[in-house]
């Protein structure tokens, strides 16, 4: 027997979610609503009814992180959960990951499009689990459990939870796992499957789900906190139908995204200038020397230029025309990615006080190249770790977005970006003694969490304090995250000096670890960070980037030694060039200057170091303030040599009173040496251009960046066509790549 | 939330502790800032020309014999505010690890054959005005073109200052 349609007034999920393209189309708005009736008729009701929604969503959140979850849930709130129209747009949201929010809208417009209505079915009490890039989501590890709400036969809405997990099931244990090349190496796929029916996840789903990763405890702790959340939201959707109606209901869910549109729109012409605003990041993958399989022995740098213009309407455009290829390493990013990153970075730029759903999605107009690292359009490379293009490239929003608000007066508001959600440490092994003796840990550190933030036009950046992917950023506590990797205790945290991206306002700060290998066996060890470029677009009106990233690490060390004569160890290293673990250690001591490394094995008292990423600078270093250098001595986020070589500050560490001071006279003189050092030091731009074009015809560029505008300029021609007239080369000039 | 003109000048001398800050930036904003902050870098500026619109920490685009420039506060002049002003610019390249490790520790900076750092001073003062980390052989990037006539005569429902 045929099925009745589960959409409103007998259409099909799939009619329903026709027709609202096809508004937006023809009239511009969201579902083609020209006037938010319920908000002029009865303002006090409507603005009660999306504070009741959006209460529900945080209450949600909140408890269901202490239902059941992983430690990364629970110490740092890595979770989030949306409610969406049955077309999959978000209403509301929760705070937390909130990149997620408008991944969960596409995974659901897959169900709609596959035809899920007929086939699975959806029905009442069903549950759907989803990790699948190519259905919306950003990479495997983040997994989304979506249920419908049925209100009578009709279906009124989907509520959706993601949490991250500690591992996927990979190629290697860990969470954005660098040595995926292929969609096999990424961990088990969900693709928007049925697992349970009534409220219940299904047995034989709950059995082959913990056997397909390496922590399966965490991963069935982590599936009941969705499914919890989920639940909760359905009650509150019902609760909040018995108050207003169900006609309200669905009029309102239409007339909140639309009004989340218009907010954009408002926004944008109260704070931004229309014009056309330019930026562009970087990301080194240095894997020549280290993958495993030769298609992926290669050097790579990804190109991400962005171009954003701003429109008379109010809305805008964002292109990543130019972009670099895809291809086999783990950092491609699929479009629920994109549109995730967008998405949250517009939230937390232009509404963070407003409606924030998807109508701030249907405000910008994007462009994500066709075979680029951002929309390679090939389901069998890996998408495990698309956070490596991801969070360099979405810095550029921020910046030109920051140019539009300098302009217009709101200075406050001006970022230049954030440093690298890294320093991503991964692995894990075995203990090998000690009560969980034969149990598997893993090294899974969410620390990540916190970054520096880019300084603004009239502060410095907020120190270990942000994560592009979660404005509730926090780096959590060591004795959380030992609970779980507790083969690789911290023998120390502690601010790394220079990390900052130098400037009058300087980027925010960030710490470095140390740690070691203790009671285990069949350890592995790998990061992702940049290292051989600094991160994202870099500073604003004469900052400087952040410093980048590089590997330190000591094995066959006398550690133990150590311990029992009760020695020194190393607790940081300030200072690369000479460090304290050569003074203290006897081992192998090795730096490298790559942040992204693949796996490799580790033993009991071999010690592991990583820092975590400052932010970039805003304005010319030397027209710091004074005190403000002080009091970076003070904190020891700078050293005196970079103080004196970039912000031309003389200063002397006094003893008795246990602090810096500056010499003013020294520093005038030494900051005038510094204007000398630039007029003598500079070329004029006919001279930069010469020697740069021939950086290009000499033949003098390093294979990667070579591979880097080859590719750019075979995948646009409008990029390749600005290039080539910039440096006056013919149509037909192309770089030749081995 | 308005906030006065002491209270602006303030913010741009870098001097608002973040208790004042803070609810500058959580409020409302002030439909007249741009109109403000104009007013205040007018007064700061030590030329005579009309500033348009703020296009930097010492840049502007103002109106000068009929047409637009972008000026230094120093008062050189760039030029045409629609050609890239770092075109005109003096220019560092460190592209070398010597030269990037005058100003990054050790492994802290990047590798010369990656990418290279840019420093744009301007001509006349050398401020420091920009800079750039990007590949060798990267065009100039060309950051900020703003449309002015749009600006004004459709968000701001008035001429521009030079029209």
């Amino acid at each position: 027997m045929e099925r009745k349609p589960i959409g409103w007034n007998g259409r099909t999920l799939k009619e329903m979610l026709e027709e609202s393209e096809k508004r937006l189309k023809e009239k511009k708005s969201y579902y083609g609503i020209e006037k938010l009736i319920l908000k002029e008729q009865n303002p006090f009701r409507y603005e009660r009814a999306y504070a009741s929604l959006r209460g529900a969503l945080v209450s949600a959140r909140e408890t269901a992180l202490h239902v059941a979850a992983s430690p990364i849930v629970t110490e740092i709130g890595e979770l989030c959960f949306g409610l969406y129209t049955p077309e999959g747009d978000s209403i509301a949201v929760s705070t937390g990951i909130l990149v997620h929010v408008h991944t969960m809208s596409e995974g659901i417009k897959f169900m709609i499009r596959e035809g899920y209505e007929d086939d699975p079915t959806i029905n009442q009490g069903d549950i759907f689990l989803n990790n699948d890039p190519q259905c919306g989501n950003v990479h495997t590890t983040d997994v989304q459990t979506l249920i419908p709400i049925f209100w009578k036969d009709e279906l009124i809405g989907w509520a959706g939870g993601v949490t991250h997990q500690i591992d996927i099931g990979g190629i290697t244990p860990g969470h954005t796992l660098v040595s995926s090349i292929q969609r096999f190496d990424d961990g088990v796929y969900y693709t928007c499957l049925k697992i349970g029916s009534n409220d219940k996840i299904w047995r034989d789903h709950m059995i082959t789900a913990k056997k397909s990763v390496r922590s399966p405890m965490y991963w069935e702790l982590d599936e009941k906190c969705r499914l919890s959340g989920d639940l909760m939201i359905r009650d509150a959707v019902y609760d909040f139908i018995e108050q207003e109606g169900i006609d309200f209901y669905k009029q309102f869910v239409r007339e909140a995204i639309e009004e989340g549109r218009q907010i954009v729109q408002k926004r944008v012409k109260e704070r931004l200038i229309p014009g056309r605003y330019r930026a562009a990041s970087f990301m080194d993958l240095p894997m020549k020397n280290q993958a495993w399989v030769p298609i992926a022995r290669v050097d790579k740098i990804s190109n991400h230029p962005n171009e954003i213009i701003v429109k008379e309407d109010g809305t805008f455009s964002l292109s990543f025309d130019g972009a670099s290829a895809g291809g086999a390493n783990a950092f491609n990013c699929d479009k629920g990615a994109m549109e995730g990153g967008q998405w949250v970075l517009l939230t937390q730029i232009l509404i963070y006080g407003d409606k924030v759903n998807d109508g701030a999605y249907y405000a910008v107009d994007k462009d994500y190249p066709l075979g680029s690292w951002a929309n390679p359009n090939d389901p069998y490379l890996s998408y495990q770790a698309p956070w490596g293009n991801l969070i360099p490239a979405y810095t550029t929003m921020m910046k030109c977005l920051s140019y539009g608000l300098f302009a217009r007066g709101f200075r406050e508001e001006v970022v230049p970006g954030y440093g690298f959600t890294g320093d991503s440490i991964q692995g894990g092994g075995v203990y090998n003694a000690g009560p969980l003796e034969g149990e598997r840990w893993m090294l899974s550190t969410f620390e990540i969490s916190g970054q520096g933030l880019g300084a603004s036009a009239v502060r410095d950046g907020l120190n270990w304090g942000y994560a592009m992917w979660n404005p509730e950023s926090d780096l959590g506590d060591v004795e959380t995250w030992e609970l779980f990797q507790g083969g690789i205790p911290y023998l120390s945290r502690k601010v790394k000096p220079n990390t900052p991206g130098y400037g009058k306002y300087r980027g925010g700060a960030n710490y470095e670890s140390v740690a070691f290998i203790a009671n285990s066996e069949k350890v592995e060890f790998f990061a992702g960070r940049e290292g051989l470029v600094f991160h994202g677009s870099g500073g604003m009106h004469g900052g400087y980037p952040n410093s980048t990233s590089y590997r330190l690490l000591a094995t066959n060390t006398n550690l133990q030694e150590i311990f029992q004569n009760k020695q020194d160890y190393p607790i940081s290293d300030p200072d690369p060039s000479n460090g304290d673990f050569e003074k203290l250690l006897k081992g192998n001591i090795e730096r490298k200057p790559i942040g992204t490394i693949y796996p490799i094995s580790l033993n009991n008292y071999d010690i592991i170091h990583f820092s975590e990423s400052g932010g970039p600078g805003y304005g010319d270093p030397i027209e710091r303030k004074l005190e403000n250098v002080k009091q970076d001595l003070d904190n020891g986020f700078y050293t005196l040599d970079v103080v004196s070589k970039v912000f031309g500050v003389v200063a002397m560490f006094n003893n008795e009173t246990n602090e810096w001071i500056i010499d003013e006279q020294a520093t005038k003189n030494r900051r005038n040496e510094i204007i000398e050092e630039r007029k003598q030091k500079s070329l004029s731009f006919e001279e930069f251009w010469e020697g740069e074009r021939k950086k290009i015809t000499e033949g003098k560029l390093y294979e990667a960046v070579k591979v880097m505008y080859a590719e750019s300029l075979k995948l646009s021609k409008k990029w390749g066509k600005e290039f080539r007239e910039f440096w006056k080369f013919p149509e037909s000039f192309q770089i030749e790549v081995s | 939330m308005k906030e006065d003109k002491k209270t602006l000048e303030r913010m741009l001398e870098g001097n608002l502790p973040w208790n004042q800050l803070k609810p500058i930036i959580g409020d409302q904003k002030d439909s007249n800032r741009f109109d403000k902050i104009l007013e205040i870098l007018q007064a700061k500026v030590k030329w005579n020309e009309k500033i348009l619109l703020p296009l930097h920490e010492h840049l502007y685009v103002v109106a000068k014999d009929g047409k637009r420039i972008v000026k230094c506060d120093c008062g050189y002049e760039f030029g045409d505010y629609q050609i890239n002003w770092k075109t005109k610019c003096r220019i560092r390249v460190r592209d070398t690890i010597e030269t990037i490790e005058q100003l990054y520790p050790k492994y802290m900076g990047s590798d010369p054959e990656w990418e290279e750092l840019r420093e744009y001073y301007c001509p006349g003062c050398f401020i420091l005005l920009d800079v750039e980390a990007v590949p060798p052989g990267y065009p100039t990037i060309f950051n900020f073109l703003p449309d002015i006539d749009t600006f004004y005569e459709k968000w701001l429902s008035r001429k521009a200052p030079d029209k």
